[in-house]
């Protein structure tokens, strides 16, 4: 079974590739970059001409709302908007019901994403047992069944003790621990950034040092346990400074942060948007800046959806009382090109903070299309101009913060271990 | 701002009352005039106007209130309308029936206004967004947005005694973080040209960003008292001693109750007034409430002629018919 993908410019950042190159693969993986392999029969050409062909993305953080919240959306409906926007790896925190604290709930993850092939889950297991926060999970155990870390999502561990413990033996596996900084006394309640916006509004409101003690708390665990951490969806200029400090000082640390976080703030909330209403919250101008900046230095390496698809019914209600989280696979890709536009960035660099930097968080061999590797790949048309719209969000979810807002580049084809899962 | 002229209808009129902020001052005179006219209603023998006669208006109080439900029933009344009152406690609707489902169904009861009183901050807005087009919304106060009727009597008891907003330095005191009638006030009090706006209060019950409301900001209340023609003070609601806001009534008092002594550094002719309900000797001095300085009383007459003139400014606007059809 080979397959050329052919007339396409081809990049590649971690194989320094930016080109026009065509591709060729057979039985699942890459066997040839600019000529075919020798005895390479093309059974499927696929014409990437005035395209960009890719690795395929690896989304860091969406949630399916299966198992556990099946009327907002489910892993068939969100790994096919997936692949419809050229994600074909993604991570899933272990905030489902029940909670992934169990290689029985790993395996029935593992058997839903096998039903539903169009992109690979993997979870992310849960760090103490019932995210509860006081007893360690069976971290071996979940690493064996096919977890590529552990979090604790968005529950707190209130004691220092436990989350060094955790950290401690998280190391002890070599498991990634991924950490959403929330010092929850300090959110307590409440649902938009302290600043202009929450004091004009009367909104309950959630302060930077929410984050920020959250960061320095976990980043002197981490110097005294040496696990390898990773800061997931960073909302403040002043975090970002933190974690770029304990990078330079040489501390096992990386960063995400969401596409939402790059292009929105506190001001988009305008008169009660709900669709504004995410956790963490959009922070003000100088936040998102700072985020950019973070991004361009490299202490941010990876972009991410953070992904929350919502029935209708989530956001119907007043700001506060809404449930947080956007819908934002569809934009994932599009936005993220759009920083090239909008700051000195380059779309290859883009790219890297879609593919190769996550797959080195990971620690996993894909995010890369070198010989030999998975042909995990998307193609798309980098001139082609969508509209956000109900009708074109391809998730379950409708809650997108960004609609009516007008993209260019819209994915025409992507593969997953070679197998074509999606092509407009 | 997304959704700024949702309260406007296309001629630029109210077609909904939700927050006084990004309103013009003409619309804010306008709603003083006209409840200038009503304002003798009341003292008549028939207290009634035909004005909203065959028009039904529904009170919709997810939040206890006595008094500002009472006004808006009374204003209501004397503008002829027929007025329902439904008390609707919040676990009604965390009973699976959500707040538009509610909607829905009031809506099928043919009313033409809403007065929405709602703990949730943005929630008026929220109704507003949803609501069938012919129906309009009043904003009865939501959680710690809003309360734009309140504030607008209040500019209608200020403007009585101090006629010129241009020339008045007004100090609003206690806990401007929780209250949307602080937030109210401090829009009207700048759209109608009041140079200087003070607001006193300990550093935790203060927003985080005062200066986007457009104020000055004391923690002394000694000194921010000091020349101010007017003393707004606020409700101190009882829970605020739990949540490390306040440590004790007793200590509130004696830093940012209002006493006589307190009073006597702002002019000698200030006015102080209160939304109610007062909690003597927490917020203010028993003297100081009762006082000849004092129009708290005053502002709950005036709140009935100032809730008269937005219902019928809303829903008597002429033309209105053609439009929505």
């Amino acid at each position: 079974m080979g397959i050329h993908i052919k007339g396409g410019h081809l990049i590649d950042p971690a194989n320094q590739v930016d080109k026009k190159s065509d591709v060729f693969i057979e039985d699942g993986k890459v066997t040839g970059i600019g000529k075919a392999p020798a005895g390479f029969k093309a059974d499927t050409t696929i014409d990437a001409s005035g395209k960009t062909v890719m690795p395929g993305i690896i989304d860091l953080q969406a949630r399916f709302r299966e198992p556990g919240l099946e009327h907002k959306a489910t892993i068939a409906s969100e790994t096919r908007a997936a692949a419809a926007s050229g994600i074909t790896t993604l991570c899933l925190p272990p905030d489902t019901t029940p909670i992934l604290d169990t290689p029985a709930v790993v395996e029935l993850i593992h058997r839903k994403n096998e039903a539903a092939g169009f992109a690979e889950i993997l979870p992310l297991g849960a760090l103490t047992k019932g995210l509860a926060g006081d007893e360690l999970s069976e971290m071996y155990e979940l690493k064996q069944a096919g977890c590529v870390g552990v979090t604790n999502a968005r529950y707190p561990v209130a004691h220092t003790l436990v989350m060094r413990r955790a950290m401690e033996y998280a190391a002890n596996f070599e498991l990634t621990i991924f950490l959403k900084p929330e010092d929850h006394s300090l959110t307590k309640g409440g649902c938009a950034h302290e600043g202009r916006i929450s004091t004009r509004l009367g909104l309950p409101s959630v302060p930077e040092a929410a984050e920020t003690m959250a960061v320095a708390r976990l980043l002197m665990l981490v110097e005294q346990t040496g696990v390898k951490a990773h800061f997931c969806q960073l909302s403040s200029a002043k975090a970002v400074q933190m974690i770029h400090r304990a990078q330079h000082d040489g501390l096992p640390v990386s960063a995400d942060v969401a596409s939402h976080h790059l292009y929105l703030s506190d001001m988009d909330i305008g008169y009660f948007d709900a669709n504004c209403h995410v956790m963490p919250p959009l922070r003000d101008q100088r936040d998102r800046d700072g985020l950019r900046a973070g991004l361009l230095n490299g202490t941010i390496s990876a972009i991410c959806s953070d992904h929350q698809p919502h029935e209708l019914d989530a956001k119907l209600a007043p700001f506060c009382e809404s449930e947080p989280g956007m819908s934002t696979l569809d934009t994932l890709l599009p936005l993220s090109l759009r920083l090239a536009d909008e700051i000195d960035i380059s779309t290859s660099q883009v790219i890297a903070c879609l593919t190769q930097h996550p797959a080195r968080i990971l620690g996993l061999p894909i995010g890369q299309l070198g010989l030999g590797y998975q042909a995990d790949i998307c193609i798309y048309d980098p001139e082609a101009h969508w509209t956000v719209s109900p009708d074109t969000l391809v998730s379950q979810g409708k809650n997108s913060p960004f609609m009516n807002w007008e993209l260019k580049g819209q994915v025409s084809h992507t593969l997953l271990a070679g197998q074509v899962v999606f092509q407009r | 701002m997304k959704n700024q002229d949702i309260q406007l209808d296309s001629q630029g009129r109210l077609r909904h009352f939700l927050t006084i902020e990004g309103l013009k001052k003409p619309v804010l005179t306008d709603i003083l005039d006209t409840a200038e006219n009503f304002s003798t209603v009341g003292t008549r023998n028939v207290k009634k106007v035909p004005l909203l006669r065959g028009k039904t208006i529904a009170n919709l109080f997810f939040e206890p209130s006595t008094r500002t439900r009472t006004t808006f029933e009374l204003a209501a009344k004397r503008l002829s309308a027929d007025v329902i009152n439904m008390n609707i406690s919040t676990s009604s609707t965390t009973k699976g029936e959500t707040l538009l489902d509610m909607l829905r169904n009031l809506e099928a009861m043919h009313c033409d206004m809403f007065v929405v009183r709602h703990g949730s901050s943005g929630a008026a807005h929220f109704f507003a967004k949803h609501v069938a087009p012919h129906i309009s919304i009043i904003n009865g106060g939501d959680g710690s947005h809003a309360h734009p009727t309140q504030g607008m009597l209040d500019m209608f008891t200020i403007r009585r005694h101090k006629p010129d907003f241009t020339a008045l330095r007004v100090a609003v005191v206690g806990d401007i973080l929780h209250s949307r009638v602080a937030r109210s006030q401090i829009h009207a009090l700048n759209t109608l040209g009041v140079p200087e706006v003070r607001v006193i209060g300990p550093r935790t019950l203060i927003p985080a960003e005062p200066d986007s409301l457009g104020v000055h900001v004391y923690h002394d209340m000694k000194e921010g008292l000091k020349d101010v023609d007017v003393v707004i003070m606020l409700r101190l609601q009882r829970e605020r001693m739990q949540g490390a806001l306040l440590p004790s009534e007793n200590e509130y008092y004696r830093t940012y109750g209002l006493s006589r002594e307190k009073l006597a550094l702002a002019k000698p002719d200030a006015i102080v007034m209160h939304p109610g309900p007062i909690n003597r000797g927490v917020e203010i001095e028993s003297a100081v409430a009762d006082g000849p300085q004092s129009v708290i009383l005053e502002q709950v007459t005036n709140g009935i002629a100032v809730r008269m003139a937005v219902m019928s400014m809303v829903l008597g606007r002429p033309g209105d018919e053609q439009e929505a059809g």
